[in-house]
């Protein structure tokens, strides 16, 4: 546990020491923004954050893997995973450390949006359930995508690779619909059960980007589902594993 | 032990014993197997087959324990650039599990030690190579290792700083057990007390780094020029004195030298020591009838003789 915090605290510190933290939260917190006003700006909207959590989710395929996409990738290049693991440490006390230290910058930034709460609450009557799941909801998203993030980062020594494979893996995830809905059967079923969070209706104004048949769309109506929490935990366990292993298979080649 | 990357053999079934309180040299060119051997015995990567252990711990199944006693400086200088040197040294000294007491107590000491003090709040990535170099010793040495393992803990530095590099290494020594490597031997000879000399794979040499050369310096080298014999002819002639191990052209002189030299051709000519050959090849030129003009002893440098033991020549013993 010690030297999981030990790794933590140095990456967390790197990136607040660096632009990066900063530049992906000032873009954050745009295209929040901007999904969070339209949504609430129409005559006899709903006070909601509906809207945000749709930019939020959307701008998470991208941003997750750019904030992760250093962690492990440029311990490579720069040599100094070679000292990690000639380091009394286990492998998944590296991947832990890193994944909390983005997770806990994530949460960070997400914490800075959150005065769009506090609009809603100023101007509006909010319905307190739906929100509460759906921050929930959004902090579950923001586990997996990070964790898929890590897992790309691990691949090689180019942080570009890294953000364009995990971008990849988001993006297939998140429009795993649209080759569901041409299959039939068990298959369309499936696939379905993949679904990440928002779909290309993030463009469709009235659902907001958040895919009716996803895993999103519970929290965002206010229903905590267990299948729901199981699925996102799977996605963050199961790419952390990876990430362990390709770690692991470093050693063995 | 043994170590392939898929097919290819990086190291062929090596053995040997490092023992407590020595520094051993390890010595070869570039692509011999030095850096995979280290990587095995840090517990990077595991070897193949058979098996190597570390203060008592076997480097696969108790490869903790052993990390823990060892103090590593990869061959590229691993730093984390946008760290100040101290914040470097602190977190490399928590990740190898010092409390921060020890780390508190520990890190001014070291950074006296390899005389970075004046740079200690500065950024790893300003520093110049030769500072990175201290910096990275720095991290080696920090939580008391047994063991250090340095890979060419000398390349690429100015040649005053490699002056002082080896000195601080050579004062290490003292306290550490060492393994070292380099492809530059007087460096070896200066710092270590055994050389382990490593060519494709395999162990060619373990000795004294004295013993090492007065073993190698079994050759005379004589530089001969000679007129009005053809090359092979003088080959020949030379390489039937029984003394003589080996002659040929001298290949360090350009072919405009060779001009200017008119009819003398150069000629280099190995024999066996204290055997009067320069005597011999003088009556052997007169005997054939041929034109001589110069006739010189050369010494063997270190180079060389590392030179000769790698690409395996018989050097007649």
């Amino acid at each position: 546990m010690r030297f999981i915090s030990v790794i933590a605290i140095k990456e967390i510190r790197t990136y607040f020491a660096s632009p990066m933290a900063y530049v992906v939260s000032a873009a954050f917190l745009a295209i929040t923004g901007f999904f969070f006003v339209a949504s609430v700006s129409d005559a006899f909207a709903v006070a909601s954050i509906r809207g945000y959590l749709a930019g939020a989710i959307f701008f998470m395929i991208f941003m997750s893997p750019a904030l992760t996409m250093r962690l492990i990738a440029e311990e490579q290049k720069l040599g100094t995973l070679e000292l990690l693991l000639t380091s009394p440490l286990r492998e998944f006390e590296i991947v832990i450390g890193k994944y909390l230290a983005a997770l806990v910058t994530t949460l960070v930034m997400i914490g800075l949006s959150l005065y769009f709460v506090v609009v809603l609450f100023v101007y509006g009557d909010p319905d307190v359930g739906p929100l509460l799941s759906g921050l929930l909801g959004l902090v579950m998203y923001a586990s997996a995508t990070l964790a898929v993030g890590l897992f790309a980062s691990s691949l090689s020594s180019n942080q570009i690779v890294g953000l364009v494979v995990g971008s990849g893996i988001l993006t297939a995830l998140t429009i795993i619909d649209f080759v569901s809905a041409r299959l039939s059967g068990i298959a369309s079923e499936v696939l379905d059960a993949f679904q990440l969070g928002a779909s290309f209706s993030v463009f469709d104004l009235d659902s907001f980007g958040v895919a009716e048949g996803g895993h999103f769309a519970d929290f965002a109506r206010g229903i905590i589902s267990l299948a729901d929490i199981a699925y996102y935990s799977s996605i963050t366990a199961v790419f952390l594993l990876l990430t362990v292993l390709v770690l692991e298979a470093r050693r063995w080649r | 032990m043994s170590k392939s990357y898929g097919p290819y053999p990086a190291v062929i079934d090596i053995s040997f014993e490092v023992l407590k309180g020595e520094i051993v040299g390890f010595l070869g060119p570039n692509g011999a197997g030095k850096t995979t051997t280290m990587r095995v015995v840090t517990g990077f990567t595991p070897p193949t087959d058979g098996d190597v252990t570390v203060n008592g711990y076997n480097v696969v199944s108790h490869s903790l324990d052993v990390r823990r006693h060892i103090g590593y400086l990869p061959e590229t200088v691993p730093l984390y650039l946008d760290m100040t040197v101290t914040d470097y040294l602190r977190y490399m000294g928590e990740i190898r599990g010092m409390n921060s007491s020890w780390v508190k107590d520990r890190l001014p000491k070291v950074i006296d030690m390899v005389r970075l003090g004046e740079y200690k709040d500065t950024l790893v990535g300003r520093l110049s190579k030769g500072y990175r170099q201290r910096t990275g010793i720095a991290q080696a040495i920090l939580h008391e290792p047994d063991v250090l393992v340095m890979d060419e803990p000398t390349i690429g530095i100015d040649p005053i700083q490699v002056v002082e590099t080896r000195e601080l290494i050579s004062n290490l020594g003292e306290e550490h057990t060492m393994l070292l490597s380099s492809h530059i031997l007087p460096e070896v000879s200066a710092i270590c007390k055994r050389v382990l000399v490593i060519n494709d794979g395999r162990i060619v040499a373990d000795d004294k780094p004295g013993d090492l050369s007065e073993k190698l310096q079994h050759a005379e080298r004589i530089e001969v020029s000679v007129r009005g014999a053809e090359a092979p002819a003088f080959i020949n002639a030379m390489r039937d004195i029984g003394d003589v191990i080996d002659a040929r052209s001298d290949q360090r002189v350009s072919s405009t030298q060779r001009a200017e030299r008119e009819e003398y051709l150069p000629f280099i000519v190995d024999a066996r020591p204290n055997a009067q050959a320069a005597e011999i090849i003088a009556k052997t030129v007169i005997e054939n009838g041929w034109g001589l003009s110069n006739l010189t002893p050369l010494p063997m440098t270190l180079e060389e003789i590392f030179l000769k033991l790698t690409t395996e020549e018989n050097l007649g013993e």
